[in-house]
């Protein structure tokens, strides 16, 4: 079984990395890392560069577990997190959750909310430590 | 000098203030992002001209002006992607000083090497412009045919790459140019009522540059982000600054004739000044790798032109750039006939004008040295929601040229036009000068040959018009000659130019 994180290179996705890898060695379970963007605007600071990854794979991979990393430019990048757990049949997915105004929330969507709903499995929404 | 004091006076009511901070700030803005330049920004403000007064007009469309030679530089330093063309020298060694932490030095370089640049181009500007214009005044119909013939070819061969593509563009920008009827029977205009004023050069360029960016960019929305490098504010140390003094004067010695020049535009006094600075420099180990006087010399360089471009802009009515071309088109919607007599009938405008270059040069170096890291988040907006309202903008500058249904098709159908351009590497600025030209170059020519009864001879009857030929002959001798001599050019300029070719106005 795996574990599937979506991971964004800002403190949420940092949070959901640690729980994600907290529960991958007390499941003994694979993780699955993924980050992806919609590629429309010119810099997304949330879509990951090379060396952070490498750091991600060390962090888990220093933890005894076998990591996986989708870093890719996809449509919809909640669909990229779900699509991934139900290909990958995951046990859990794990996902990072910001607090949003009001305002926010009428104007765009959010990754979050749509990988809790659409997720074919138990999702774990984390906050970062404040 | 008592003129510039009234100029003065002029730009620094708060009314006209105001314009010149939103236009320095629109300016910057437009000039960090990539794709979108001052020329299509002033394209896309041009129905402002229906009910601001012309003096506030041009202070603000001069501000986009500067303010896109200033806003440029900064994507190139920290994105390695060009915002404008004029900044593509910039990024060989901006980038490179960036990636080596270096960020802050190289945009403060950059901020105040334009600065000093534009104030000593616009001096230069102040102190040409009248006396240009009276040495114009003397011109005849012959010599002004001339010199706009000149400026076509120029502005065709001798910048871009490919002399092939620049002189399709020039002449699909002269045939949009020829419709309607002008000379009394009809042009091009297949019959239609609603094309016998001809095709307004506001559809025109809006479509072009705004229609056809905005479906460029639709056709290539998915792309891997780029890694932006992140800085603080800029700040310059005393060794800096002691190897970026002479650059900058080196850079605006370039910048100024070349944009004063028919062949104007920024790109070529950008590349000689970096290749100067690199035959000059005592640390050539560094160039490739961050050199500062690389960042210095072009930045100054492309501002100083800025300022040049306007000297052929005022004082003959001539476009050397595509944002002069319209701004040049501002002018003709208020009415205004920029030439010789202008400087004399207007000088509470033209003067005032020239006050407000001073002040925007000074409003954007205090906004940009504190401002890069908030110029720089700009480059996180989604592209649609950006494009989306461009083409609001355009539709709406479009339609309201004359509030007819039938000008949307047309800037659909030239944004079509602008769409394959990009798509098969044509160069934008020939269509656009073409366009505003041609008319202008067909009336000069009737007039002259009204004059003199259909004689043909009255075309090299002027002294002027004789050198100008002769200067044509000169530079169609050196591309030829570079041409059979095959491309020995320095691969960073090759390198430099290729990047050129996708960078849009």
């Amino acid at each position: 079984m795996t574990i599937v994180v979506a991971y964004s290179a800002d403190p949420y996705g940092r949070a959901a990395l640690a729980h994600a890898a907290r529960e991958a060695g007390r499941r003994q379970e694979d993780v699955v890392v993924v980050n992806a963007t919609r590629g429309d605007s010119l810099v997304d600071r949330r879509f990951a560069d090379d060396d952070d990854l490498a750091r991600v794979r060390s962090s888990i991979e220093d933890l005894g577990l076998t990591v996986t990393i989708e870093h890719e430019v996809v449509d919809d990048v909640a669909g990229a997190v779900v699509t991934a757990a139900e290909r990958l049949d995951a046990s859990l997915v794990v996902v990072g959750v910001r607090h949003r105004s009001p305002v926010g929330k009428a104007l765009l969507g959010s990754v979050g909310q749509r990988v809790i709903l659409d997720a074919p499995c138990p999702v774990l929404a984390v906050k970062p430590d404040a | 000098m008592d003129l510039l004091l009234e100029g003065f006076a002029t730009a620094l009511t708060p009314e006209n203030l105001l314009y010149a901070v939103i236009g320095v700030l629109l300016g910057t803005a437009v000039g960090v992002l990539p794709g979108i330049g001052p020329a299509m920004t002033v394209a896309l403000l041009l129905p402002v001209t229906y009910n601001v007064s012309p003096t506030s007009g041009l202070i603000l469309f001069a501000g986009i002006y500067y303010g896109g030679m200033y806003g440029g530089s900064t994507t190139s330093i920290l994105l390695n992607t060009p915002g404008e063309s004029s900044s593509v020298v910039t990024a060989l060694e901006g980038n490179k000083m960036a990636k080596a932490g270096r960020a802050a030095q190289a945009l403060a370089t950059a901020a105040i090497g334009s600065f000093v640049a534009g104030t000593i181009g616009t001096i230069l500007l102040v102190a040409l412009a009248p006396n240009i214009a009276d040495l114009v005044v003397k011109l005849g119909a012959p010599s002004y045919f001339a010199i706009m013939l000149l400026a076509l070819f120029t502005v065709t061969a001798v910048l871009g790459s490919s002399k092939l593509r620049g002189f399709v563009a020039l002449f699909l920008g002269l045939g949009i140019g020829l419709v309607g009827t002008t000379t009394g029977q009809q042009r091009l205009t297949f019959g239609s009522p609603q094309l016998a004023d001809g095709i307004d050069v506001v559809v025109v360029a809006v479509a072009v540059f705004a229609i056809g960016e905005a479906l460029w960019v639709a056709a290539h929305l998915r792309r891997r982000p780029l890694e932006i490098i992140p800085v603080g504010r800029p700040w310059m140390s005393r060794d800096d600054w002691g190897r970026s003094w002479k650059p900058w004067l080196r850079g605006t010695a370039y910048g100024f004739p070349f944009g004063a020049l028919p062949a104007g535009g920024a790109e070529v006094p950008t590349f000689l000044s970096y290749i100067t600075e690199r035959r000059l420099t005592k640390r050539p180990e560094e160039f490739g790798k961050g050199a500062i006087e690389g960042v210095a010399g072009p930045e100054a360089a492309n501002n100083a032109s800025a300022a040049g471009t306007l000297v052929p802009l005022l004082a003959i009515g001539l476009p050397t750039t595509a944002t002069a071309a319209v701004i040049l088109v501002a002018m003709q919607n208020y009415g205004l006939q920029p030439g010789p007599q202008f400087m004399d009938a207007q000088p509470k405008l033209v003067w005032g004008l020239l006050a407000s270059l001073f002040v925007a040069n000074t409003l954007l170096l205090v906004l940009n040295l504190p401002l890069a890291p908030v110029w720089a988040k700009l480059l996180q907006i989604r592209r649609p929601y950006l494009y989306a309202g461009i083409l609001f903008f355009a539709s709406l500058g479009a339609y309201s040229v004359n509030f007819q249904a039938f000008d949307l098709a047309l800037l659909l159908a030239i944004g079509a036009l602008g769409l394959a351009m990009r798509r098969f590497g044509l160069p934008v600025l020939p269509l656009i000068i073409g366009v505003i030209l041609g008319p202008r170059l067909e009336e000069q020519l009737t007039t002259a040959l009204a004059i003199s009864q259909g004689d043909l001879s009255t075309l090299w009857s002027e002294p002027v018009a004789v050198v100008v030929y002769l200067v044509m002959a000169v530079l169609l001798v050196v591309l030829a000659v570079t041409a059979v001599r095959g491309r020995r050019a320095d691969s960073v300029v090759d390198q430099a130019k290729n990047s050129y070719q996708e960078v849009s106005m």
